[in-house]
């Protein structure tokens, strides 16, 4: 028998009965569009962090008090609460070979008030190294300058987000606001950076190191130390000796600080990422399997209703392989024009999730060709019993079925 | 040419063993138009599949064109079904939703021949069977029984068989369309030389063979005598 034959043959008998094809098709459109919807989103989520973290800048070293447990990430580091890491710190850092930048951090949230308008935001303590270490840019005004830091003035630089909840209508620069009932003036306004994920610039309030330390919270001690290095091949490099160095220091055997890269931030993130990705992919998959189950089920019924039709093909010389090639090619086809429409739907849902502005999906291009695969593999993982089945029908037994 | 000896067809269903055939044997030849009579149960079923090579016997040889059937494989069953015979079923089966065409070229379908050699033998088969052109492009749903019934004739003919095997043609047809039909057998034997086998359970239908074989209980008898052949006129 002719391939032109087979799909002439595979033609009719779908279209013989257009409702029962089109809704056990259904199955696999929904098992292939979400399982490609799901992925894409993945994809998505995972460029739209990347490139959130590689804006923060690359070549970024921080230091956190206390110890990220192994295998547990940074989310569960126990910053904030350990005062491990101290203003000497600064000095041990600086001179280390390779290191350009240091900038020390403070940050703690209170309340802040300006004429009428109330916030609960991120304080930040920082020096003038700040600006270069984390890449942003000044809207209006100036940063905090090293005389700030000297006198431990009173002065706020407000991130952007910031700025238009506290001064909805008017230039913030200039104005007063009350961080913790201490007054301050705002002496710049940083222009937006965007999508910096859950510690970005745009909500936080930056005052001078020394003045968080001494008026605000009135600690000794930093919550974070950012440090760039000078070449971004020395990174691990860098990261060992500032170990080393720190752990002199604070005359310790084990580190009670961790030393994070940008790199491991980014791993990190996209392990959670992948997991959550693989995660959604599998629930959508049992869908694709259903939609298998379903088809099976059509053809055993397609089977058992053209028992008579075997019967006369077995009769007239169909071999047994014409006859499972038939129902195979059937149900092949059946999940390959499934997992077409089903690349189209899921193509739909992510287009429509990233024109919502939920997230910039991706579809790739690996993920159509494995739906594609993975429907033909389950047409003929599901059709091959059928098909078998019918193969093996008796001419004799068939041609009698009522 | 059609060689058939000491065939016999036993059914083990469970304990009890049943013989369909006793034993059966007789020879046809080319070009001859034979009826196979019996009632239900005498074994005459049994004896139409394994001359139309969709059943082995239990033992026993049948020679067709000089070949041994009984033994081949069910692979190679297919392949004499597809080039030595020609079946007629009482209830058609034809293909539904397909067109006539289309229904009688299914046979080189299966035996890979070109689209429009295809095309050219099912016309061929077509007006043998003596079906008007205008129904051929019909869906097979869409005729009347005789009609039907000479769809499937060139459906039977179209891969020039060496044996038409009729079980029952005009079962499902009423006389006047039967008469008909047996009048096409008449004259594709008389004309075309066709090889016929007719089996049916009424002696009147029977009559319209040059010899009628009679089967009963497994055991295959002839009349010496033979009958007065009908023949009718209408072909």
């Amino acid at each position: 028998m002719k391939a032109k034959d087979i799909l002439h043959e595979t033609y009719s008998a779908l279209f013989a009965n257009k409702a029962r094809t089109g809704l056990t098709m259904l199955g696999i459109i929904i098992g292939i569009g979400s399982v490609i919807a799901m992925i894409s989103i993945g994809n998505g989520a995972k460029a739209s962090i990347q490139s959130s973290i590689e804006g923060l800048g690359s070549n970024l070293l921080t230091i956190m008090p206390g110890v990220v447990q192994p295998g547990r990430g940074i989310v569960s580091s126990g910053r904030g609460s350990a005062q491990t890491l101290k203003n000497e710190d600064i000095e041990v850092v600086k001179e280390i070979e390779g290191v350009s930048l240091v900038s020390p951090e403070v940050s703690r949230r209170f309340q802040v008030v300006a004429t009428g308008s109330n916030t609960n935001t991120t304080i930040m303590g920082v020096i003038p190294e700040y600006m270069p270490v984390h890449n942003i840019l000044l809207e209006n005004g100036s940063f905090i300058t090293e005389a700030n830091q000297r006198s431990i003035g009173r002065q706020a630089v407000l991130g952007a987000t910031v700025a238009t909840d506290l001064f909805p209508e008017q230039d913030p620069l200039g104005k007063n606001i009350r961080i913790n009932k201490v007054n301050f003036v705002v002496t710049g306004i940083l222009s937006s950076k965007g999508g910096a994920g859950f510690s970005g610039p745009d909500d936080m309030i930056f005052v001078p190191l020394s003045t968080m330390q001494k008026i605000l919270s009135g600690v000794d001690y930093l919550t974070m130390m950012s440090i760039s290095v000078a070449d971004k091949n020395m990174m691990n490099e860098v990261k060992d000796s500032i170990n080393n160095s720190l752990l002199i220091k604070h005359h310790v055997e084990e580190a009670d600080f961790s030393i994070i890269s940008q790199e491991d931030v980014l791993s990190t993130l996209s392990n959670i990422i992948n997991t959550f990705t693989l995660f959604l992919a599998s629930i959508a998959s049992i869908s694709l399997l259903v939609g298998g189950i379903g088809i099976m089920n059509m053809m055993l019924t397609t089977v058992t209703e053209r028992t008579r039709e075997i019967g006369l093909r077995k009769a007239i010389g169909a071999k047994r392989i014409d006859i499972n090639t038939q129902f195979l090619v059937e149900a092949v086809m059946l999940t390959f024009i499934g997992g077409f429409f089903g690349i189209l739907l899921g193509w739909l849902i992510s287009f429509v999730v990233s024109y919502l502005g939920i997230i910039q999906t991706q579809v790739s291009l690996f993920s159509v060709l494995l739906a594609f695969s993975v429907s033909t593999v389950i047409g003929i993982i599901f059709g091959y019993y059928p098909a078998r089945r019918a193969s093996q029908l008796n001419p004799i037994d068939a041609l009698r079925y009522e | 040419m059609i060689e058939v000896k000491n065939i016999t067809k036993t059914y083990n269903t469970g304990d009890v063993s049943f013989n369909a055939l006793n034993g059966v044997s007789f020879s046809i030849k080319d070009g001859e138009f034979i009826a196979i009579m019996g009632p239900s149960g005498s074994g005459k079923s049994t004896l139409m599949h394994i001359l139309g090579a969709l059943d082995s016997s239990t033992s026993g040889t049948y020679f067709l064109d000089g070949k041994d059937v009984s033994t081949l494989s069910d692979d190679e069953l297919a392949d004499i079904r597809r080039d030595k015979i020609g079946f007629v079923f009482q209830s058609f089966n034809l293909l539904p939703r397909t067109t006539v065409l289309r229904n009688v070229m299914l046979p080189l379908i299966y035996d890979g021949v070109k689209d429009t050699e295809r095309e050219r033998r099912a016309k061929e088969a077509l007006f043998s069977a003596g079906l008007d052109e205008t129904h051929f492009h019909h869906l097979s749903n869409q005729l009347s029984g005789g009609q039907i019934q000479r769809v499937a004739i060139a459906r039977a003919l179209v891969n020039n068989p060496s044996l038409i095997l009729a079980d029952e043609p005009t079962g499902n047809l009423d006389s006047k369309t039967g008469e008909i039909v047996l009048g096409t057998f008449q004259r594709l034997n008389e004309e075309e030389g066709r090889t016929i086998i007719l089996i049916t359970h009424e002696q009147y239908i029977a009559e319209h063979a040059d010899r009628i074989l009679f089967i009963k209980d497994g055991l295959l008898s002839e009349d010496p005598n033979g009958h007065e052949k009908r023949i009718i006129n209408n072909k």
